[in-house]
């Protein structure tokens, strides 16, 4: 333990951002872990560029790793950070504007040469030039200590003990919050086990940077951050690509059925083709298609064949995928298309976070060709999303769209672990007998006969004796699925599509209004839950009176949403698109919400939320 | 898959389903339909065995027609969702039916990745040269100048050769027939059926409506013999009739060229073998072919045995449960969801 005095924190936002190849991902996710494991909640946001190496030292290669940690309750990872790792110049330039004055800045001296200063378009070194008087720098000079601190590994070339800088950052970080670094000794002996050398190296650096902090004068005292009061349970950390991974898996093992995933790779969903490639075990099979189509296409014939099929994309290959899906739609097969959204259009911003495919979700098809459409809210809420599309699927034989999002996939929380005895039992019956008679009252099997209360059709699959049937995507006809162009049976199919997706069974919306008495409902869907929910905290702690509420099912959407929405003065609607709920709220239900909108890759500020609800709240009370 | 004894002896009448078939009158495609159906019951398979998977176009709505499980799919797709059915569910047997403008335009790309994997399907590829279904434009096997709906003054489009594609997309086992040829038809989809792995076949049919009389010049009795070229394994690779027999020869430039019988070297007389791994011979084999249609080899170019996709695939699933004990339990997924850092509250 530390020697100097230790100050207590309820709450901490640091950055950590260097170039792509600083490696401030895996310092972020060490951080994170050794954070979780002493109990404080918590919540994270890597943002890293497109590219996988931009060019040394520019603004476009820097890479970061946003943690909020607290002694209690955390939302978002937060606004603003405390403490800003700046590696290089590059880092320092493009995060200091969300740097609040008097926040903590460590930068690595070393590479704030004359020539990385030029790159960026410094003109004098800011670190010596007063321009950040207003904020408390460290400046520590991380490679040469790293360096000097590994003079002995004389089996190590220069660049090799320079990468073990960000180990040094880490440790003195550690030492800063008073987190251990045992978790992160093991992990590096794991990860370093055949090359002990580099093992050595980077243990080294990681005590050198601790050690750094507890002698220097430069750091007076660190910080403790108390476990936060939490649920009790058995808790891990876990992204929203892996939630959901394991959601899947999860449910696949509910219902009985073997998980086949057909997938091409995109970012940012290509973690899930990654984690579900690797629990072969769990009888999952990945096929790697030769593109998105491809990829729909193996979801929707393992469907045919009994299988669960499953499809990850963002939204691109959503929209490569569209005539699949509806094929799914007329053949009223079971589907799971998991859309990790980025921002558009086109290739947009792979790696950023956006909600702007929820038009294309539900209506980015020809014809009427109604799917259900749900999305999780916080990244270990994918699990819970991945298994309710499963039921959906499964219980009604139609597609399903998850609709995540890069914040959700990349972002992590503590989430606690269900007990798989708890989980929902999704077990699958297929059809196994003919279900009706023919003209000539012989017993025959009518792959279009619907089960009255779902309006499902039975799920034959191929190796049924007596159950052979065709299915395609032509109309047709009602109840014996034969080919028909019978105007009369197309209008019916398709109002009794349509309404086997509006009678799926979804839970009503539920509204936290905790006086009972607000006049201003705060709604949103998918991500935007945390910093919502943060900024509808932050008002009520003010004394506001404002009521929350987050869709999770966008199609159907909860029965009793139109009375919920009609209960309000003012509706607001915040949303990572240009009003796409917005739109579909007020046309379905005559309700003039209040849309506010963003598309800046990033999520909302707390903050921010907290303004524009605040102006609404004004509206009402005048 | 071994016939379940006391299993009933299944006829074509058993493989016909109750649809009207709606093709146009004279359409190749009801004499390959009776041929499969015929076909079908020598296999001794279940019916419900068996799966027609198609995409968009005449020849794709040959499942409506055969009394098994089918599905008529999208445009182009149908390699791809055969091969999630048919990596899933190794104990079906798994058809594709598609034409020249569904498998070598629209679907391509799904076409040579099938070919490439070698997933266990039977492609049987219906090419009439032309769009039938969007009523008569060019299709990528039309030849060049063909004067359609869209190409008013000829095709300026160079052509796919079929058998040429496949070979060159690693295909394991290629042949090609005429619709009408329905002897070796039968030899085709029996030694597609042994195949383990993707078979395509490439089947010349005529569309009387758009493109009649495409493949008269070896239809005709009186020209099929100097145009035909009939691969047979094991037999010297020969074309005419007996009095003016050419056979086949390797040139010293490495090529091929029809030689008459007496002019032959014996030892460069080549002797046709589906078997050999090198694909050269077959691919030279299919180059013979012109739009003239001067020499038209039909038969099986090359089979040969190469692990398969779809069991490659099973059996790293099937390898992994195995290692681990068995299927997982509920203890096992408790694991999974667990991970390897956890903390506990309270």
């Amino acid at each position: 333990m530390s020697s100097k005095p230790t100050e207590p924190r309820s709450r901490v936002v640091i950055r950590f951002a260097g170039d792509s190849g600083d490696g401030m991902q895996l310092t972020g996710d060490r951080f994170t872990s050794d954070t979780a494991r002493l109990g404080n909640d918590l919540s994270t946001l890597p943002n890293f560029p497109a590219e996988i190496r931009a060019p040394a030292g520019t603004l476009p290669g820097v890479s970061s790793f946003q943690l909020h940690f607290a002694d209690h309750d955390v939302l978002t990872p937060g606004d603003a950070p405390d403490v800003l790792v700046a590696m290089n110049p590059a880092a320092l330039k493009a995060n200091l504007s969300d740097l609040p004055r008097g926040a903590t800045i460590i930068a690595n001296t070393d590479e704030f040469s004359a020539r990385n200063l030029a790159k960026v378009g410094y003109a004098a070194n800011p670190l010596e030039d007063g321009s950040l008087d207003s904020w408390h720098l460290h400046s520590v000079a991380l490679t040469s200590i790293t360096l000097e601190a590994l003079s002995a590994y004389g089996g190590l070339t220069r660049k090799e003990k320079e990468r073990a800088k960000n180990m040094f950052a880490l440790g003195l970080l550690s030492w800063m919050y008073t987190r251990p670094t045992e978790p992160t000794e093991v992990f590096l002996a794991r990860k370093f086990a055949d090359k002990p050398d580099i093992l050595a190296a980077n243990l080294a650096a990681l005590r050198a940077g601790w050690n750094y902090g507890e002698t220097t004068e430069d750091f007076t005292s660190s910080y403790a951050v108390a476990a936060a009061p939490m649920p009790a349970g058995t808790y891990r950390n876990i992204t929203g690509n892996v939630a959901l991974s394991l959601g899947l898996v999860a449910a696949a093992h509910r219902s009985g059925l073997p998980l086949v995933l057909g997938s091409y790779p995109i970012t940012p969903a290509s973690d899930i083709l990654h984690t579900l490639a690797g629990l072969k075990r769990f009888g999952v099979t990945t096929l790697q298609a030769e593109d998105e189509i491809a990829g729909a296409g193996i979801a929707l014939g393992a469907s045919f064949g009994g299988a669960l099929g499953v499809t990850t994309t963002s939204g691109p290959g959503l929209a490569l995928k569209s005539e699949t899906i509806g094929l799914a739609v007329s053949l009223e097969l079971p589907m799971v298309i998991v859309d990790v959204q980025r921002g558009g259009p086109s290739t947009g911003l792979p790696t950023k976070t956006e909600q702007a495919d929820l038009l294309q979700a539900m209506y980015g098809r020809n014809g009427e060709s109604p799917v259900a459409v749900i999305a999780p809210q916080t990244p270990a809420d994918c699990f819970d999303a991945a298994m309710d599309a499963v039921r959906m699927a499964t219980v009604y034989r139609t597609p399903v769209i998850v609709l995540s999002d890069g914040y959700l996939a990349n972002g992590s929380e503590p989430w606690p672990v269900p007990d798989v005895t708890d989980l929902p039992d999704l077990t699958v019956e297929f059809a196994t007998e003919p279900n009706g008679v023919d003209a000539q009252g012989n017993p025959a099997f009518q792959p279009y006969l619907r089960e009255p209360e779902t309006l499902a059709r039975p799920w034959a699959v191929p190796g049924t004796p007596g159950l052979e049937h065709r299915v395609g995507g032509i109309e047709k006809a009602d109840v014996t699925g034969e080919i028909s162009y019978d105007p009369e049976n197309h209008d019916r199919m398709t109002r009794l599509r349509q309404a086997k997706i509006d009678g799926i069974t979804v839970p009503d919306l539920d509204v936290d209004d905790p006086t009972g008495d607000a006049r201003v409902l705060v709604l949103g869907w998918g991500s935007t839950y945390g910093p919502i929910a943060a900024a509808v905290r932050a008002l009520r702690a003010g004394g506001a009176h404002v009521a929350r509420a987050h869709l999770r099912h966008l199609s159907p959407m909860p029965a009793n949403l139109g009375d919920v929405l009609r209960a309000y003065d003012a509706v607001v609607v915040p949303e990572m698109n240009l009003g796409q709920l917005a739109m579909l709220l007020r046309s379905r239900y005559l309700v003039d919400v209040q849309s506010h909108t963003a598309v800046r890759g990033q999520p909302f500020a707390t903050t921010e939320l907290g303004a524009v609800i605040s102006q609404h709240l004004e509206e009402v009370s005048t | 898959m071994s016939i379940e004894l006391g299993m009933p002896r299944l006829s074509k009448r058993d493989f016909t389903s109750d649809q009207e078939v709606r093709w146009c009158p004279g359409c190749g495609d009801y004499v390959i339909l009776a041929a499969v159906q015929s076909f079908l019951p020598e296999l001794g398979v279940p019916k419900e065995d068996v799966v027609f998977v198609s995409g968009i176009g005449c020849s794709s709505r040959f499942p409506y027609y055969v009394q098994t499980y089918g599905m008529h799919s999208i445009h182009g797709r149908a390699p791809a969702i055969a091969t999630g059915l048919a990596t899933s569910r190794p104990d079906l047997h798994v058809y594709v039916v598609t034409g020249d403008g569904d498998a070598l335009s629209i679907g391509g790309n799904h076409l040579i990745h099938a070919l490439r994997r070698n997933v266990n399907l039977t492609i049987l590829l219906f090419n009439n040269q032309i769009y039938g279904l969007t009523k008569g434009q060019y299709s990528p096997t039309s030849r060049v100048g063909q004067v359609t709906k869209s190409s008013p003054v000829g095709s300026v489009d160079q052509p796919f050769n079929p058998v040429s594609l496949a070979l060159g997309a690693e295909a394991t086992f290629v042949a090609r027939v005429m619709e009408s040829d329905r002897p070796l038809m039968m030899d085709i989809l029996r030694a597609a059926h042994e195949h383990q792995g993707t078979a395509l076949i490439e089947i010349y049919q005529n569309c009387p409506i758009f493109n009649d009389g495409a493949f008269d010049l070896i239809k005709d009795r009186t020209q099929q013999d100097a145009r035909l070229v009939r691969l047979r394994a094991g037999e010297a690779i020969a074309l005419g009739p007996q009095e003016a027999r050419q056979v086949l020869v390797r040139t010293s430039q490495g090529g091929l060229e029809f030689v008459s019988v007496e002019h032959a070297d014996p030892a460069a007389v080549v002797v046709h073998d589906p078997t050999l791994e090198d694909p050269s011979l077959a691919f030279a084999l299919s180059r013979l072919d012109s739009p003239e249609m001067t020499h038209v080899p039909v038969g099986i170019f090359r089979s040969v045995s190469h692990p398969t996709y779809d069991q490659g695939v099973r059996e790293q699933v099937s390898h992994a449960i195995s290692t681990a004990g068995g299927p997982a339990d509920d203890a096992a997924l408790q694991s999974l969801l667990l991970g390897g850092d956890t903390w506990t509250v309270g």
